[in-house]
């Protein structure tokens, strides 16, 4: 098995590039959805797809600065997110109105983000071939 | 139409398998493909051989092996979720396999639709 792409021969899947758009909805602990959601955002790269990741609801906290895990003895994966760049992932959307409803903005988070209003958001999802919600 | 098919959660404590089954079993009785239905997160536990519902309930676990064997299903487990659950070849039912996430963005790819079974 190729350890990179999980199983699947470099030359499979070839031409097609779709978009792709991972829906980040659930903090970052509590549940095991975004540790492993984010495993496989990391493993699209590998495909040369067109990736996006949102975050809406209590999603937007997978971004937040300052993360401390120690004390629930779970590993903090935040950093995860600042590599995404050296993977090509770099489109980063956050619903503002979640921002907004948790008292939080931009500039609380650890990467360059878009913020997009609840509208545009869903006009973005619109144009997307394939959307995997966590 | 080429379905792919996703599913999230374990059998019995939720209803995405039980929804995804349902839909699998109507989008071949309508004639059309399903390219694969990959399990994640708790839905690995969907490929326990040990499971032992009460007759009188659904085998959730059988159904998808019996689809599986009846159409030729891909049913593929994803195996950093599924060793972190358990889910080993040693107990795995008929009709799955076990393989990377790949499979899943693969899907994503050939399939005309990728439909996601979860909370």
């Amino acid at each position: 098995m190729n350890e990179t792409t999980g199983g699947i021969e470099d030359d499979e899947g070839s031409g097609i590039v779709k978009k792709f758009m991972f829906v980040n909805r659930k903090a970052p602990y509590g549940t095991i959805y975004a540790l492993e959601g984010l495993e496989v955002v990391l493993i699209s790269a590998a495909f040369d797809q067109d990736v996006s990741m949102a975050f809406l609801d209590d999603g937007v906290y997978q971004l937040v600065k300052g993360q401390h895990t120690k004390a629930l003895a779970v590993k903090n994966f935040s950093p995860t997110y600042r590599a995404l760049e050296g993977y090509d992932i770099e489109k980063l959307y956050v619903e503002r109105e979640s921002l907004e409803m948790r008292g939080l903005n931009a500039d609380d988070l650890l990467v360059p983000v878009e913020v997009l209003s609840s509208a545009a958001m869903g006009d973005l999802m619109k144009t997307q071939d394939v959307v995997i919600g966590f | 139409m080429k379905f792919g098919i996703m599913v999230n959660e374990g059998p019995y404590t939720h209803q995405a398998t039980d929804s995804a089954y349902q839909f699998a079993k109507a989008t071949l009785e309508k004639g059309h493909q399903i390219y694969r239905v990959f399990f994640y997160h708790d839905g690995v536990n969907n490929a326990t051989r040990l499971t032992e519902p009460p007759q009188d309930d659904r085998n959730v676990v059988a159904r998808w092996s019996k689809l599986a064997e009846e159409h030729g299903i891909d049913l593929v487990v994803c195996v950093a979720a599924a060793l972190r659950r358990g889910i080993c070849d040693e107990n795995l039912a008929p009709g799955f396999r076990i393989s990377g996430l790949g499979q899943l963005v693969e899907a994503g790819i050939q399939a005309d639709r990728l439909v996601v079974f979860g909370d």
